[in-house]
């Protein structure tokens, strides 16, 4: 699987992942190998794109190519299926510091968001990020 | 295979040299390690050159030949490694294992790199090109954003409030500026010594829950070490300093690491690899010189080296274990918090250190009956991890 395929999916509202055909795991992004026991034997599946917050930070201080969409919330969601995933909270960056350290372990729906490309960026035409909207 | 031993160090004032190339900074740290090793340049087989981003910061690559052409070495192999942060580490371990290998007898490793002069936005860019380049990056990661993302996951694994971690983390900074504000190489020098846990929790907000102060800074440098086969260096040097065991480890993402981050795995295999090498354990270490790239790291990296139970290296800053008067001091040169980053150079700058305190030439911090110390060094988010022991005792 190419990593434009994951973003491609994305963009269609839908988390794309690997089922091992031997340990049952599930790896997300993907991956040529199981992130779990190493095995090739793996098929593309359409994951839930539903998880819960494990951890995020509110970025001040962006990189070049990124310092537009300053201040920005980067997380780490844990998917349903078990792979985490990194992305941004659709929060503005009050609301973010208002809820604190209860955002963690709060239920999120995965989308993708196209945004401008950077020079470095391994995507000439786009960039697409994973987005966490809260559920509920 | 054969024990090898430091014959010399040299490293830069780190800081802002605008006016200095990479090439001059390695240039300058490397003469300052030759004059005290002994040897004649001819000596020098080989040079191990450690740098993350000159291409980013200099417009420059294929860099390890222009360092050895520059210290009049022109034709010996020259290789540039890089590893993110602990790149010249990487070369250390490598040119170490070189000669114990019988490859090579004595040999010249160092690295240089130039990130405050580059600015902050070229600078930040630059350090994130170690964080996942496809899934990271996209997001806008920094790496204050990863050990963000790590203090607020270890605040909520170990149960400790937010604010209770960040004073506790603010005290890393507090200690490691105290250090860093009275050894003459370091960033901060004469700045700094006397900040106060709320300077820390106050400065500007960078990536919550970490302020500038929790953050090392961008920093301009370059450092060097000539090392030998251990029989050799007896016979050049007063006091050789012995490299009894070091480890390497790598990992992937963060997000294949899960909250892995915080117990860094990578980080506790090459510990366990380097003690394993020195038949030694924690307890035989009197001091470590550990890449505090952000306060919340040097807590983690204490835990995974084994020297506090996880979830507990927080409260042994808390307590003064860490301090140069503690059980087990950490980073009495100032770390990269205090003495600065310049990433590529910042893993043989340990060794510098580490070598002056044990030689007893480190006259402004010095450890008290030092006679073992370790060095750590991480590269990007755990995917380069590198731990080495040194020792005044050969075996």
């Amino acid at each position: 699987m190419r990593f434009v395929d994951f973003f491609n999916a994305l963009l269609e509202g839908k988390v794309i992942g690997q089922k091992c055909m031997d340990c049952g795991s599930y790896t997300c992004p993907p991956k040529a190998t199981c992130d779990s026991c190493g095995s090739r034997n793996l098929e593309t599946v359409e994951l839930s794109g539903r998880g819960v917050i494990r951890t995020f930070t509110t970025t001040y201080v962006a990189p070049s190519g990124y310092t537009e969409e300053a201040p920005y919330t980067v997380a780490m969601v844990e998917l349903d299926e078990g792979p985490w995933i990194v992305g941004r909270i659709d929060l503005p960056g009050e609301e973010v510091e208002k809820l604190g350290q209860d955002l963690i372990g709060a239920r999120v729906r995965v989308y993708g968001k196209e945004f401008p490309t950077e020079p470095f960026y391994p995507d000439k035409k786009r960039r697409v990020v994973p987005m966490f909207k809260l559920e509920g | 295979m054969r024990d090898v031993a430091v014959l010399g160090v040299g490293m830069t004032k780190f800081g802002r040299h605008p006016d200095k190339s990479l090439v001059d900074l390695f240039a300058e740290a490397f003469f300052e390690a030759f004059e005290e090793s002994n040897i004649e340049l001819k000596d020098i087989q080989a040079l191990y050159y450690g740098n993350f981003v000159g291409e980013m910061t200099d417009g420059s690559g294929n860099l390890s030949g222009f360092m050895a052409d520059e210290i009049g070495l022109r034709g010996i192999p020259a290789i540039r490694y890089e590893g993110a942060c602990a790149s010249s580490s990487v070369a250390f371990r490598e040119a170490v294992r070189a000669v114990a290998a019988g490859y090579y007898d004595i040999v010249a490793v160092g690295g240089s790199e130039r990130l405050y002069t580059a600015g902050t936005e070229i600078g930040t860019r630059a350090l994130a090109t170690a964080v996942d380049g496809v899934y990271e990056i996209t997001a806008g990661l920094t790496f204050p954003g990863v050990f963000a993302l790590a203090a607020r996951l270890y605040a909520k694994k170990y149960e400790i409030p937010l604010e209770e971690l960040r004073e506790m983390m603010a005290m890393v900074s507090v200690k490691n500026h105290k250090y860093g504000a009275v050894n003459p190489k370091a960033q901060f020098y004469g700045k700094l010594g006397d900040l106060k846990v709320e300077d820390v929790l106050n400065s500007r907000m960078i990536s919550s829950p970490l302020t500038l102060l929790d953050c090392c800074p961008m920093t301009d440098g370059g450092s060097a070490a000539i090392i030998a086969a251990a029989d050799i260096a007896e016979d050049l040097v007063d006091m050789p300093v012995y490299v009894r065991g070091t480890g390497q480890s790598s990992a992937g993402g963060l997000f294949r690491q899960k909250e892995d981050i915080i117990r860094a795995i990578p980080r506790k295999k090459a510990a366990e690899m380097a003690f394993k090498e020195a038949k030694m354990t924690p307890e035989d270490i009197d001091f470590v010189e550990i890449h505090d790239c952000f306060t919340i790291a040097e807590i983690i990296a204490t835990e995974a080296m084994g020297f506090f139970e996880y979830g507990q290296g927080c409260y042994a800053v808390r307590d003064g274990v860490t301090s140069i008067d503690g059980d087990l001091p950490v980073n009495p040169d100032g770390g990269l918090i205090g003495k600065g980053h310049p990433v590529g150079a910042t893993g043989v700058s340990q060794v510098y250190s580490v070598v002056k305190q044990l030689r007893g030439e480190f006259k402004e911090n010095p450890v008290k009956d030092a006679e073992t110390a370790m060095t750590d060094t991480l590269g990007g988010d755990f995917g380069t991890l590198v731990n080495m022991i040194f020792s005044i005792h050969r075996r």
